[in-house]
């Protein structure tokens, strides 16, 4: 029974007229396809673990690198900027606008940047993926002129108030009501280091998301004022800001890109920062900072991805050499049955 | 030639009980009343009258649906999963606010499934449909007018027509019958169809009408039929027929009922009573019970089970959410001011945290649904259609002789056949071939016969003997002798003996014994003889096998049968004196016929001589003591052989003659006609008890043996599946001894094994039914089951120490009607489970049913019935799964059976390969299903954890949507289609790899849970690695950082990445067919998001232009895929590795044992084979293992 001859001969060679149902042999309906069939031998599983070992370890080890060089210089000024007689009550004082919100502060660098070097604002606590707040937009209306009235996702923030008209805003929506409005002026030694705004954005957002004939309109008119007001003069393909900030973050705690600073800053320079501090970001409680950075190839300045692609090598090593050692220490008879669930509790089977 | 010779016949003669019925059955008192209200115009179809019209016309329509009802009820039928119905009501939902993604993203995945599954069903309903368009479109003949016939389709007949139905034609809807071409209105009918009993019953219509033999005689012929209304009632029939200003009753004898054929009868006229819906059959055929394989129903668990994963989540989510969207806004001063909470929709308001928790709760439930795979249910049903093609195309179970396939009538079962525990067979034509053979025979006390039977060979075997011993040479000869028989094989004969062949009987010492023997065989019967005017040769039309065989026998041995007149029986006989063929004629005066009361059949004859004989045939229970004292004399002899031949599984009948003196015969036939021609209901004893008094003092000829033979290859079947520790009961309508035998032959039983006897035919009992009291019998039968299966038990538990007993169950129809009785089925099955074989005998159909449902519902574990004809129907559909073997008797078991083979040994492919495969490529499938959707479903969870829980996907619409119809499906559905662990051949060469199946370890809750648990642990190494890797420094050199839409695809190419090598890890079976499924999907995900990205940018949104401008030209991306999906694997892996080496399942031995090439060193094979073993109990195999034990 358990050589079969091999079907084929026998189907060819009888007659057709009386074998009208049977079927066609062909290696596929009769599931005999060449297959590969590799089972996890020892020999894969150790030489796996070290191949992954040998290449996440150089891996992890020039992305560590990159990351290090890269240089960070970040600056938390949410508490720094409060007048120190409104520390008790930073909301009111931000919500105030007759007070003066300029700060000045003195940032040292340590080590030298090259430029270009990147300015950031980052926000933590600050909830850019919320359901509410990700669908408060209108692509449409920021792309094409005369779709001012397409505001259906955008409420509130959608009309201006009725005793001004109930006029469609452009941008509608939270998202670009509430844009972050902190500006920042950065000089060395009595120079100012200029920050260039163009090109912050995504090259395909400026051209086909915010269209460069649809100019901001009742923006911040009314009401609550959210967070910055846009120049009317400026078609949105241009306001890079506004773009930036409206390709919402993925997680409570992110950086956006401000301009970029086109000079080297010097190791050890000292850099006035004039801060608009206008950003209400006390009444929910979140930090905010001002971050200098260059970037490499991989990007910024993080370390997890070369420490972790060096741990997991090393944990493969390990493996490796760990399932060696079990291989050679423990040998195990092939085809010993006695670890079948139906051998070890035969009481089910009688 | 027949037909002409036929046409005289008035075959009503030799039915002397089954004709005359007729006359007091009708009953036709009811008639007009309440349910007997139908009438009928014969031959006036165009007749319009109130009722008449309301006739259902001759189509029939077995679809389930019509143009019409498609949509609503296929729709319906779909939305009764509960899977599908709360993608349903979370896809309308998405209509709605409530909804974290777009409607159309979430419909259009639904719609596809849906779909999918609607265009399956709408093909198997066009299936049926052109099988109804087929059967309404066969041809027949109908009156049309002035005696002219016509073809017209079935589904034109109308009620009254008249039709003309000939020879091994179908009948197309229920007829009155007329007349036919025999002078007393006879046919022979094939119910095959109805009961699959394979003899030919005899119908007969009025005498009024018998004359009606032409074309012509209908041209003005009118009747009136008033009848029952339509009724399921095969066997019973109310109406009387007004003819000619007369009533006369009619009785089910005069009808013909749709689906059974015209045998022997040139043709019938037949008025059409009952039309299409309205006929018995149809009316009788039930829905088969739609079953669900236990995979299945633990899916639906498992599912549930996710439900609750679901609701959880959603709830904790809601409560996180309703938290934070109250602490938005108090006493009016705002927190998160950028979400303008004191301006705020229902969904988020702050000032109803609790309504906007509730919402919330929804969205949760809608976008954690990823968690139930919407395409699973469509993935299964289009796996298990491919694999029942893969079973269905089974070359290895192709049947050449008969031509026939396998054919999986369902494929919902494939998997289960994985998981038999227990199979419940039918004996005849199932583990026999319902061929009798005429093979031994005992003729005035001298055994003739030199075939062995099967069951000889295989007890030969199992005596032990060595080849080399002169048992086998015997035998050896013998089968020497067989295939050199088999150049001129007659089917029905394997009788091979020199002393009798070609004529040398007339040298035996008792010639004239002999003679009379063969004589009886050659006349004794009801059979019709068929000369196939070509050659010459005769075949018999028999009522059954048995007596077809003995004419077979007596023909080949010089006692020809070939003509029967209408009151003469002719042969062709081999004169002793001159050795020449002469011919003899008998004149027929009587027919006792057979029937299981009497177990005994005779005829009177009178031969040339003026001798009047009776010839009688019968049990042996009944006919010993039937014989006169001067009749017994090779009594002791033919009783030693009978049990002999009983023993050797084969089927006996005593024969027997008397002479009767004119006289007696004269008074014997007077009081008969008298019998027969009375009304009354005390007819049918009188007549037996006529019969019982002249079959008495008869003399003794001799014995004959027919073999039930052994189908192909059982017993090794039998061996392969015991070894597979499936347990097999075999429930038999058969005697017990005979029923012991085929249990011998094919290894159930053996010497050596304790046999457990339940009976009741124990002295007392018997008794007992000879006083006749009901009650009494019933309590003292009861007990004495009782006492014996408790004895049982208490045998078994004896012996529970030494393994090596083996114990048999057998028990009779009898004592199985109070073993089946509430308060001792639990004992009973107890003691049968623990048996090594049972074998039930003299069971009726619906015994087979209640021991099926018995074993079923009591162990808890999968059935599988095996049967092949319409008294297995029960058991086919009681059992998990039914399988029938299309063979001779009809199609009743096929129609009613799950899957169809055409031989018992194709049941070991059908298990062992095929349902091993089919087992666990669905639940490997589920597993996975299962693992992918978690991982994903899981990682938008993680995420919400940081979007404050507010419904905010991570992903793009349209990635969330497509994952479970592109990205992620198609390599499962591979797998399921294609997947194996070993080959075929590894399959049935440790045939223990089925126990997989049967204890469902592949399908555990362990399993289960560890495979989701596994995709807990990829989601949240995929998610946590992405967001740390990513959360906030630059993506690129470029200074941008990673916003929503870039850490979203680059989660989502891991999660795409990580199931589909996953799957890679976990199969160890690769054709191309794999290679590219899986390629395939991680190819298709980036042709996706390169061909979605260029799309405008209101349709893509987030992810317009990102893995052209920001993904693909940037190294992080690629580093991040790299590592996470690298990493998220390793736990997988090593687990695999470990396993694999340490902890080998059966199915990864084998592997093992392929991969080192041991399969060629027979030692170890064994070694895997018998150590892994436990002990076998029956077969052939554990019959060596038993006789090298002791």
């Amino acid at each position: 029974m358990s050589e079969e001859p091999s079907s084929t001969s026998v189907s060819v060679a009888d007659g057709q007229s009386k074998s009208a149902k049977k079927p066609k042999y062909s290696r596929f309906s009769q599931q005999e396809l060449d297959a590969w069939q590799p089972i996890l031998t020892p020999s894969w599983a150790i030489s796996i673990f070290t191949v992954i070992g040998l290449i996440f370890i150089p891996v992890g080890l020039t992305s560590l690198f990159a990351s290090d060089s890269v240089m960070e210089v970040p600056f938390r000024y949410d508490d720094e900027c409060l007048p120190p007689n409104s520390k008790n009550d930073p909301v009111a004082y931000i919500k105030d606008d007759t007070q003066n919100k300029t700060c000045n502060k003195k940032l040292t660098v340590k080590t030298k940047m090259t430029a270009p070097v990147y300015v950031y604002y980052q926000l933590d606590n600050f909830y850019q993926n919320h359901r509410r707040y990700v669908k408060s937009r209108d692509d449409r209306q920021l792309r094409r002129k005369g779709s001012d009235n397409d505001v259906s996702t955008c409420s509130p923030e959608d009309y201006t108030p009725k005793e001004l008209g109930h006029n469609p805003i452009v941008p509608c929506g939270l998202i670009a009501w509430s844009m972050f409005n902190d500006t920042y002026k950065l000089s060395s030694k009595n120079k100012e280091l200029a920050i260039n705004k163009k090109n912050i954005a995504w090259k395909s957002d400026r051209d086909a998301k915010f269209g460069s004939d649809v100019y901001p309109k009742n923006f911040q008119v009314g009401g609550l004022i959210g967070g910055a007001r846009l120049n009317e003069s400026i078609p949105l393909s241009e306001q890079e800001d506004l773009i930036v900030w409206m390709r919402t973050a993925a997680l409570p705690t992110f950086k956006k890109l401000y301009g970029k600073i086109e000079t080297d800053i010097e190791d050890n320079e000292e850099i006035m920062l004039v801060i608009e501090n206008n950003y209400n970001t006390y009444e929910f409680g979140a930090r905010k900072s001002l971050v200098l950075s260059t970037t490499t190839w991989v990007g910024g300045r993080n370390h997890f991805l070369g420490m972790a692609y060096m741990l997991v090598g090393g944990i493969s090593l390990v493996l490796a050499v760990g399932f060696l050692l079990m291989y050679v220490m423990h040998p195990r008879p092939l085809g010993d049955p006695s670890y079948l669930s139906w051998n070890k509790n035969p009481g089910i089977l009688r | 030639m027949s037909g002409g010779r036929k046409r005289k016949l008035r075959l009503s003669k030799i039915y002397s009980f089954a004709c005359c019925k007729a006359s007091f059955r009708g009953d036709d008192s009811q008639i007009g009343g309440k349910g007997y209200s139908r009438v009928v115009f014969c031959n006036e179809p165009d007749i319009f009258e109130d009722g008449v019209k309301n006739f259902a016309d001759n189509s029939i329509r077995s679809t389930k649906y019509t143009l019409a009802t498609f949509f609503p009820k296929s729709l319906f039928e779909q939305f009764r999963r509960v899977a599908n119905f709360y993608f349903l009501v979370t896809g309308t939902l998405a209509f709605t606010k409530l909804a974290p993604y777009t409607a159309v993203s979430a419909i259009l995945p639904l719609i596809i499934v849906i779909g999918a599954t609607m265009v399956k069903e709408g093909i198997e309903d066009w299936r049926r449909k052109k099988q109804d368009i087929e059967v309404n479109n066969r041809r027949v003949k109908v009156h049309k007018v002035d005696g002219t016939f016509e073809y017209t389709a079935w589904k034109n007949l109308r009620v009254g027509n008249i039709v003309k139905v000939e020879k091994d034609e179908f009948f197309p809807a229920d007829l009155l019958l007329l007349s036919s071409s025999y002078e007393d209105a006879v046919c022979y009918v094939e119910t095959m169809n109805l009961d699959g009993e394979t003899n030919l019953k005899l119908k007969q219509g009025l005498e009024v009408t018998s004359s009606l033999q032409e074309d012509l005689h209908f041209q003005k012929f009118k009747a009136t039929v008033k009848c029952e209304d339509p009724n399921a009632n095969l066997y019973s029939f109310v109406g009387s027929m007004e003819f000619e200003e007369k009533n006369y009753a009619l009785s089910p004898q005069q009808i013909l009922l749709r689906d059974s054929k015209l045998r022997n009868t040139d043709y019938i006229f037949g008025a059409v009573i009952f039309t299409g819906h309205d006929t018995k059959v149809i009316q009788n055929s039930t829905d088969p019970p739609s079953k669900r394989s236990r995979i299945e129903k633990k899916m639906d668990r498992v599912i549930y089970f996710l439900f609750c994963i679901l609701f959880l989540m959603a709830f904790v989510g809601s409560i996180f959410f309703g938290i934070a969207t109250k602490d938005d806004f108090q006493n009016g001063s705002m927190k998160r001011w950028y979400l303008r909470p004191d301006d705020s929709t229902i969904f988020f308001d702050p000032k109803r945290p609790v309504a906007a928790a509730l919402f919330h709760c929804l969205t949760a439930l809608m976008l954690y649904g990823f968690f139930i795979p919407i395409s699973l249910y469509v993935s299964i049903e289009m796996v298990k259609v491919l694999q029942s093609i893969f079973i269905n195309q089974d070359i290895q179970m192709y049947y050449k002789e008969a031509d026939k396939p396998a054919r999986a009538r369902t494929s919902n079962l494939n998997e289960e056949l994985g998981q038999v525990d227990t199979i419940l067979s039918d004996k005849t034509g199932t583990l026999t071939c319902n061929s009798m053979e005429f093979i031994k025979c005992s003729i005035a006390g001298v055994g003739y016969g030199r075939g062995a039977t099967e069951v000889e060979k295989a007890m030969g075997r199992r005596k032990g003997s060595p080849p080399i011993h002169e048992h086998d040479i015997e035998s050896e000869a013998g089968k020497i002798r067989g295939s050199l028989d088999k150049k001129t094989l007659i089917k029905g004969f394997n009788f091979d003996d020199e002393r009798i062949r070609n004529g040398q009987w007339v040298n035996q010492p008792h010639a004239d014994v002999i003679q009379k023997f063969f004589r009886l065989l050659a006349i004794c019967h009801t059979a019709i003889p068929e000369m196939n005017e070509e050659t010459g040769n005769v075949s018999y039309e028999a009522e059954s096998p048995d007596e077809a065989a003995f004419l077979i026998a007596a023909r080949e041995l010089g006692f020809e049968f070939y003509k029967r007149g209408q009151t003469s029986l002719s042969t062709f006989e081999l004169d002793p004196v001159s050795s020449n063929k002469v011919e003899r004629k008998y004149k027929l005066l009587n027919v006792l016929e057979f029937n299981s009361s009497r177990k005994r059949m005779s005829v009177i004859v009178e031969n040339e001589e003026g001798k009047i004989l009776l010839l009688c045939k019968g049990a042996d229970s009944i006919m010993f003591e039937r014989l006169a004292k001067n009749g017994r004399e090779f009594e002791e002899k033919t009783k030693e052989h009978v049990h002999e031949y009983a023993d050797a599984g084969l089927r006996t009948l005593i024969l027997a003659y008397r002479e009767l003196d004119a006289e007696e015969y004269k008074e014997f036939d007077n009081k008969f006609s008298k019998a027969r021609n009375l009304v009354s209901a005390d007819q049918e004893r009188l007549m037996e008890e006529l019969s019982d008094k002249i079959e008495k003092n008869l003399i003794l000829l001799g014995a004959t043996a027919v073999e039930d033979k052994l189908q192909d290859g059982v017993p090794d079947c039998i061996d392969k599946l015991a070894q597979a520790g499936i347990k097999i009961w075999v429930l038999t309508g058969d005697k017990m001894e005979t029923a012991i035998n085929i249990g011998f032959a094919c290894s159930l039983l053996r010497q050596g094994m304790k046999q457990i006897i339940i009976h009741l035919d124990s002295p007392e009992i018997q008794a007992l039914e000879k006083d006749g009291d009901k009650m009494a019998i019933a309590k003292a039968s009861r007990q004495s089951v009782l006492l014996q299966i408790s004895e049982g038990v208490a045998q078994l538990a004896s012996y529970r120490g030494s393994s090596q007993k083996a114990f048999a169950l057998i028990i009779d129809g009898k004592s199985l009607v109070y073993a089946l009785e509430d308060n001792m089925k639990n004992m009973f099955l107890e003691l049968g489970i623990r048996c090594a074989s049972v074998i039930c005998c003299r069971s009726s159909p619906k015994q087979k049913a209640l021991v099926t449902r018995l074993v079923k519902s009591g162990t808890g574990k999968t059935t599988l019935a095996i049967g092949d004809g319409a008294n297995d129907v029960g058991m086919l559909q009681e059992a998990d799964i039914g399988v029938g073997i299309s063979g001779v008797e009809g199609m009743q078991a096929v129609m009613s059976s799950d899957i169809a083979i055409a031989q018992f040994r194709y049941l070991e492919r059908l298990l062992l390969v095929h349902g091993h495969w089919c087992y666990r490529r669905i639940s490997s499938m589920i597993c996975y299903f299962f693992y992918k959707n978690i991982t994903f479903g899981f990682t938008l969870f993680l995420y919400e954890v940081y979007a404050s829980f507010s419904g905010q996907p991570a992903y793009n619409d349209w990635f969330l949507s497509l994952y479970n119809v592109f990205f992620s499906s198609l390599p499962v559905v591979a797998l399921g289609v294609f997947d194996q662990d070993v080959s075929a051949r590894y399959c049935l060469k440790f045939p223990l790899l089925y126990q997989e199946g049967v204890q469902n370890v592949l399908f555990s809750w362990r399993r289960i849970l560890s495979w989701m648990l596994n995709g807990f642990i990829s989601a949240l190494i995929i998610f946590f690695f992405c967001t740390k890797a990513m959360e906030l420094q630059a993506f690129d050199a470029e200074g941008r950082t990673a916003g929503k839409d870039i850490l979203g695809a680059t989660m989502y190419t891991c999660v795409v990445w990580v199931v589909n090598l996953q799957m890679a890890l976990a199969i160890s079976y690769f054709t191309l067919i794999q290679h590219f499924f899986i390629w395939g999907s991680i190819f298709f995900w980036y042709l996706f998001l390169l061909v979605y990205g260029a799309m405008p940018p209101h349709f893509s949104t987030n992810a317009y232009k990102v893995f052209i401008e920001a993904l693909a030209p940037s190294p992080s991306y690629w580093l991040v895929t790299f590592f996470v999906v690298i990493s998220t694997l390793i736990p997988y892996f090593s687990y695999a590795a470990i396993q694999m080496r340490f902890f080998p399942m059966y199915h990864e031995i084998v592997q093992w044992i392929r991969y080192e090439g041991k399969i060629k060193d027979p030692e170890f094979c064994d070694m895997v084979r018998q150590r892994s073993l436990r002990p076998t109990t029956v077969g052939s195999t554990a019959r060596l293992a038993a006789k090298a034990h002791h």
